[in-house]
């Protein structure tokens, strides 16, 4: 089938089969690389996009579900001013923290981060009660390398940078 | 080469899987699309994804209504789901993780029904309807009849389901749930279980207890919920445990075995019924 595709606010073309996954269409046919495959199974987060806003496994959507919504990859985090790079809080904190070694799982890292952070899920919370947030808000991205300390550092810095005192937004998740 | 249809309405989508019954619905895809690279293409892809009569949250007769296209992440954010059936955003927030909450549907857990489908229980001790619809018209099920086998529904092949409705609460009502894994997130189940347990004037009136990973499908623990009916609050726990092994014969499989699965469901059973004039 021909499909629309709308990733980073750019509209892409292509032929798909119908069932080809999300995650090899984008690193396939639109070479979108910054998506990593990890599992293949929706177990390790590497792969994941925002859809319409909200985080999946790009593994387990196929692209063809995905056609006149909106997609944004790793890709697209960063913003451009005057013809300049301009990383979100998630990428600058996590390059500033430390919170990646081999880089597989860095791109579903910032992903899932920036939605977290975004949302001002972390926002009027203590550090404490953000980091267990973020590890349960998190849990769905597998890192081997990093013990998972400097990453969640790297998120609440992110938070605390991105809205240090707004409102609670609904993610999912919460204190147990 | 596999074809695709996204209906825009319920009545197109019934119209759809009527003529092509060998087509695949998917929602999310969560479950349908793991391995996809490894597994023949389907002949058709129904697209159900946030088809509007699928989803959405509504009240209905006291109880609730809750759309199959409902994913876990909207169950976790509505405060009606959260106040009436707390025990469904506990399951809801341990299914998967954020990527497949936001994804996975309820309508999705209930098409696959596998025995550790982690919505299951809940559904079983809240006693819990599905509507099932096709072009000839609406049904409702009780899960039980549902399930009626390993993997196997009553779902006919011309059907979808298209809601879940939860009774009215009972007063009185304690809800439980627990999931026993290797952790919390992702990992599949060893043993869940849910109950939920009516309780008036310290005694114990009745309980629906329901586990997962337990048996073929997630099943109701009757011999439990016979022994507690009528006892006094503070005899539930021992009384529930001791009834916990006619009731249940797990299996040993890769990922438990039968001892273990039968020790921690006596546990959390004991657990569920523990300490319920402290908490009434």
């Amino acid at each position: 089938m021909k499909l629309e595709l709308s990733v980073n606010g750019r509209v892409h073309h292509a032929e798909v089969s119908p069932w080809r996954r999300l995650l090899d269409v984008l690193r396939e046919d639109l070479a979108l690389t910054g998506t990593k495959e990890g599992c293949g199974e929706g177990e390790c987060g590497a792969c994941t996009v925002l859809l319409d806003g909200e985080p999946v496994n790009s593994c387990l959507v196929t692209a063809s579900q995905c056609q006149g919504r909106e997609l944004l990859t790793v890709e697209g985090l960063a913003a451009e001013r005057d013809g300049q790079e301009l990383l979100h809080a998630v990428q600058r904190q996590l390059v500033a923290c430390g919170g990646a070694q081999c880089g597989i799982c860095t791109p579903g890292i910032a992903v899932c981060a920036k939605y977290v952070v975004d949302r001002g899920a972390l926002a009027g919370v203590s550090d404490d009660a953000a980091r267990a947030q973020v590890r349960e808000l998190l849990a769905g991205n597998i890192c081997r390398c990093t013990g998972y300390q400097l990453i969640v550092e790297a998120v609440v810095a992110a938070a605390r940078e991105v809205a240090p005192d707004a409102p609670t937004a609904p993610t999912g998740g919460g204190p147990r | 080469m596999t074809e695709y249809l996204r209906p825009r309405t319920l009545a197109e989508a019934l119209a759809a899987r009527a003529a092509h019954p060998d087509w695949l619905p998917i929602a999310g895809g969560t479950d349908v699309l793991v391995s996809a690279p490894h597994r023949p293409a389907p002949k058709g892809l129904l697209d159900l994804w946030r088809l509007p009569e699928l989803g959405g949250i509504t009240e209905e007769g006291g109880g609730l209504r809750v759309g199959a296209g409902v994913t876990w992440l909207e169950v976790q954010r509505d405060a009606r789901v959260r106040a009436r059936a707390s025990i469904l955003v506990d399951a809801a927030r341990e299914i998967g993780a954020l990527q497949i909450q936001a994804r996975g549907t309820v309508g999705g857990n209930l098409a696959t029904s596998s025995p550790v489908g982690d919505s299951l229980p809940v559904l079983l001790a809240l006693e819990a309807e599905l509507e099932l619809a096709s072009t000839r018209g609406v049904r409702r099920l009780p899960y039980p009849q549902f399930c009626t086998g390993y993997r196997k529904t009553a779902l006919a092949p011309d059907e979808l389901i298209t809601a879940i409705v939860l009774p009215p609460l009972a007063p009185g009502a304690h809800l439980r749930w627990r999931k026993v894994g290797t952790r919390r997130a992702q990992s599949i189940s060893k043993v869940m279980g849910a109950a939920a347990i009516y309780v008036d004037a310290g005694v114990v009136r009745r309980a629906t207890v329901a586990f997962g990973a337990v048996a073929d499908r997630p099943v109701r623990l009757a011999a439990v919920e016979a022994a507690v009916a009528g006892l006094p609050c503070a005899d539930a726990s021992a009384a529930a445990r001791a009834a916990v092994a006619s009731s249940i014969s797990p299996i040993t499989d890769v990922r438990s075995q039968r001892d273990y699965r039968l020790l921690v469901a006596e546990n959390l059973v004991a657990r569920f019924f523990a300490g319920l004039d402290a908490s009434a």
